[in-house]
């Protein structure tokens, strides 16, 4: 015989099987119902008009509980606990606390009339905007709620537990003032079933399962409450006890850490490690506001510091900006820029070896292999050119700009272009293998695995074709894909100007999952340690489990961010529009270092012998040891 | 219709449609679990049993497994499910009953089905949001019919070299090579949780008094949060989908002897039911056993 224990809220509103009072319906000659506040489980709240003031509108708002017992005995006894209860809860006064004006039983409901509240409660007030709370007002507000607290603590003969505290159980009132409604009594209504844990619903402390109820409860039940308002997740959604799991300041980074650590203490598991009181949780709440300054002055402190642990070893200026990525091949580093050279420096040393000059822009990373290095111009063509000396061996020609990065894989090389078309091409002598007609442009870099060829186009449509250029498979996204596929154990991911990323099954083109940002994105992402990170024109780098898409972190930058992130170790390396070069950590999203530039940065980094080198749209290409 | 029939039905091995004869397959293998006595292709096995202390079975198990061969020939898939209901005066069996339904038929509608169509699908819902959406199918569907009643469900869809697996509760999927044996499932229950907070020993766990309050399950509110991922198939590897029934009473490691050292899934799902009744059966017990050959 087992039973849960959690059961979420019925939405706001809606009706269920118990069959909620209607409008018009006047209880004991006196409470005429005006309409539905809340409802779920065993209980509706009304709000409802006093008719014993026939001259004035006295609005109440009234708390049907349902008596569920089968019994007669069982059914008394529940009757005469509610009634202590609101003995009880009638002897209350304070500002935060609603006035409890009468209480009456009538067949199988119990009711309660209490002052009637203008206002939203906190899990409303949520869900009603989806941007951050500032941690001014939620400081405000836990402050007033730990006095409340306190009063219930204090109360003689025998302190009050609240045990309930979450969001829904608070209402903000039109003064902005916090009000502490729905007392628990409820619970009486509950029938006490065997294995069923009461109240773990995301915020109870881990004791609650014991059955214990004290002071440490309710402070646990702040913590978790504060935690779900500056983080925006809903513990219910989470596993019990996981707050330390999820930082606050992981999620949302505006937060002081002041203050993250005054919740990450109400929230220690063991009841000892907690506040003595909620009194000292206020003082802790106070001080976190006294040292951040909160109360005086917006904070801005922590930007700008600039890296320590960030050293550049060399830059070297080109003539004209550098929108694409850079390789290090055998020392030497290769970077394409949109003076049309293609530049050889030394990747010790940044010391210029040679260029080479096309016709055309160069947005593309180069490929090497041995002795030949390939890159990809706007005009029109791929060229190979000698590792060492920078002469040209072949040219191919595509009847448009190339926009896409060559891949290489057994002996051919494998490119889109704006001609809408796959070139694979024979890397020695440069002639044509094949090639296969897309719907529109490539810009996307095409991977090829197991015989077969991943590319989408800025049409929206993704292939996915064999060696004799015969598509397997097609998905559609509903904008361009410039983003490059990777793939993971057999599963393939790329972002979409649809402001989408894809997961899709690599055999079929079966959609797995799909991520959606804040805007478009055409950076490719990258994968390591179970997290797929990728930039986006939100100005986000974001990391998302690749199991499930659930977001790791988000790192804002101050711009868009086109170009992919890199990882090495447990480092995030990603620049972006702002002109900076961003080192995070893999695990968190925090910040190590930041470099900036003088332009935006547009490529990837790469890296080579604990130096990560990359271009700028300064005209520059930095190398910097990390 | 028909042509699911000859595909799936039970009864019958399936039949060429252009009568050509195939190896004949011994239909007592084929009828009740489809063993396919092929090399290199999927078998799988499955029991159930109400166990020795209880007089009801709770849970819900559904199979379905397809192989096809050709050219253009659909990928190999599959869907199992297994449910454990909870909840007094038989709702915890409707509960998991109408659960495998509901997920089974959303799943099958919105991809199994859509495999076969002739003309390519475009705008397919994510196969990770079906699963959610099969899922909280289930859910609504409890609620509204079967108050009080509950279940766990743990399905897995699998396409091509994909399984994506959907879960709530405390049923578990195992992954069982030749030597190791791991759950791939995270149990949705209060003393699993403790244990993970490092509060509770495995072994404080296994004999403690609320070892069977689980933190989420189907039909318990409107809001179910589910745990979805998706995996590549394990090669040469077993899936174990099972209930507490078993996984309660049988250890990890004794599971894997008796896995490994069967014949075949089949021959392992009746002797691991046969292990935990000889354990006491304190509770319904249910498994599925899914063998992925290698590549
Ligand atoms: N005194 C009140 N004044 C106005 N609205 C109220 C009042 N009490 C409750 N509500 C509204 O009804 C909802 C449910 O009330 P609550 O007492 O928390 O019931 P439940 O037992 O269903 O949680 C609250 O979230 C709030 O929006
Ligand atoms: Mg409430």
């Amino acid at each position: 015989m087992r039973r849960t224990t959690r059961a979420l809220p019925n939405k706001t509103g809606e009706t269920d099987q118990l069959g909620v009072l209607q409008p018009g319906v006047t209880l004991q000659d006196r409470y005429l119902v005006l309409g539905v506040l809340g409802s779920g489980g065993m209980s509706s709240v009304y709000k409802g008009r006093d008719l014993h003031f026939p001259n004035v509108t006295k609005l109440v708002a009234v708390k049907e509980m349902l008596n569920m017992a089968a019994d007669p005995t069982m059914y008394e006894m529940v009757v005469r606990n509610f009634e202590r209860e609101a003995d009880l809860l009638a002897t209350l006064s304070h500002p935060a606390i609603p006035r409890i004006y009468d209480y009456f039983t009538q067949e199988a409901s119990s009711y309660l009339v209490m002052e009637f509240i203008e206002g939203r409660d906190l899990e409303r007030l949520l869900g009603d905007s989806d941007t951050f709370l500032a941690e001014e007002k939620v400081i405000t507000w836990a402050v007033e709620l730990c006095d409340v607290l306190t009063y219930l603590h204090g109360h003689q003969p025998q302190p009050v537990i609240f045990r309930d505290m979450k969001p829904s159980n608070v209402m903000i009132d039109q003064h902005g003032h916090i009000r502490l409604i729905d007392f628990g009594i409820a619970r009486i209504f509950q029938p006490g079933q065997k294995g069923t844990m009461i109240g773990t619903e995301g915020y109870s402390p881990p004791e609650q399962y014991r059955g214990e109820a004290s002071p440490a409860g309710d402070i646990y039940a702040l913590g978790a409450t504060l935690h779900h308002l500056l983080t925006r997740r809903d513990p219910r959604a989470e596993p019990p006890f996981s707050f330390s799991e999820r930082p606050v300041r992981q999620i949302n980074p505006q937060i002081s850490p002041e203050l993250e650590s005054v919740v990450n203490a109400a929230l220690a598991y063991d009841p000892k490690d907690r506040f003595g009181s909620v009194e000292a949780f206020k003082v802790a709440l106070l001080s976190a506001a006294k040292q951040t300054g909160i109360l005086i002055s917006p904070q801005k402190s922590t930007a700008l510091k600039l890296p320590s642990d960030v050293q550049e070893l060399w830059s070297f200026e080109c003539e004209d900006e550098i929108r694409g990525s850079c390789i290090v091949h055998r020392g030497i580093l290769y970077v394409g820029c949109y003076d049309n050279n293609l530049y050889a420096l030394d990747a010790k040393r940044g010391t210029f070896l040679w260029k080479y000059p096309t016709e055309g822009g160069i947005p593309t990373r180069p490929a090497a292999n041995e002795d030949l290095i390939y890159v990809a111009s706007e005009d029109h063509r791929l060229h190979a050119v000698s590792a060492d000396q920078g002469k040209l061996v072949w040219t191919y020609l595509a009847e448009g700009p190339i926009r896409s990065s060559p891949t290489l894989y057994e002996g051919h090389v494998f490119v889109g272009a704006d001609d809408g078309h796959l070139h694979v091409v024979n890397m020695l002598n440069g002639r044509r293998a094949w090639r296969v007609e897309a719907a529109a442009p490539i810009r996307s870099s095409p991977l090829v695995f197991d015989e077969r060829v991943y590319y989408g186009c800025e049409s929206g449509d993704f292939y996915c074709v064999d060696f004799r250029g015969e598509i397997k498979w097609r998905f559609r996204a509903k904008r361009a894909i410039s983003s490059s596929p990777i793939m993971v154990e057999g599963i393939l991911y790329f972002g979409s100007m649809d402001w989408t990323l894809y997961a899709l099954e690599a055999e079929g083109g079966w959609q797995i999952w799909r991520f959606r940002m804040g805007r478009p994105t055409i950076s490719s992402p990258a994968y390591a340690e179970g997290k797929l990170l990728t930039g986006c024109a939100d100005g986000n780098i974001y990391a998302i489990d690749a199991r499930n898409n659930r977001e790791a972190w988000r790192f804002q930058t101050e711009h868009q961010v086109t170009g992919s992130p890199l990882v090495q170790e447990d480092s995030v390396y990603c620049g972006s529009v702002d002109g900076s070069m961003y080192c995070l950590d893999l695990r968190s999203g925090r910040k190590r270092w930041m470099y900036r530039t003088g332009g935006p940065i547009t490529g990837t980094p790469t890296i080579h012998e604990g130096s990560i080198y990359f271009g700028s749209n300064d005209h520059r290409v930095y190398a910097l040891l990390t | 219709m028909d042509f699911f029939k000859r595909i799936f039905g039970r009864k019958k091995p399936p039949v060429p449609p252009d009568g050509v004869k195939t190896a004949p397959l011994d239909p007592m293998m084929v009828a009740p679990t489809m063993i396919t006595p092929l090399q290199g292709r999927i078998r799988i096995g499955m029991a159930q049993s109400t166990g020795v202390e209880r007089t009801h079975n709770e849970d819900s198990l559904f199979v379905l497994q397809g192989n096809a061969a050709g050219l253009e020939a659909l990928p190999e898939f599959g869907l199992y499910v297994v449910a454990d209901g909870m909840g007094g005066h038989r709702s915890g069996e409707v509960a998991s009953a109408i659960s495998v339904r509901a997920v089974s038929r959303r799943l099958f509608e919105d991809s199994i089905l859509q495999l076969m169509s002739i003309d390519p699908v475009t705008d397919l819902v994510p196969l990770q949001d079906l699963m959610r959406m099969a899922l909280e199918e289930a859910n609504m569907a409890v609620v509204e019919r079967v108050p009080g009643g509950g279940t766990t469900l743990t399905a897995v869809l699998h396409l091509g070299h994909q399984i994506t697996v959907g879960h709530v509760g405390d049923s578990r999927a195992y992954i069982l090579t030749d030597s190791e044996v791991h759950a791939i499932t995270r149990d949705h229950s209060l003393v699993k949780r403790l244990e993970e907070l490092g509060q509770l020993r495995p072994e404080e766990a296994e004999v403690h008094p609320q070892r069977n309050v689980l933190y989420r399950a189907i039909g318990q509110g409107a809001n179910l949060e589910v745990d979805v991922f998706t995996l590549p198939i394990p090669r040469d590897s077993h899936m174990l989908l099972c209930s507490d029934g078993l996984w309660g009473v049988v250890p990890d490691q004794e599971i894997l002897r008796i896995v490994s050292s069967s014949e075949t899934p089949q021959e392992a799902c009746d002797r691991l039911i046969d292990a935990a009744n000889a354990a006491g059966g304190p509770d319904n017990i249910t498994a599925v056993l899914v063998y992925f050959p290698p590549e």
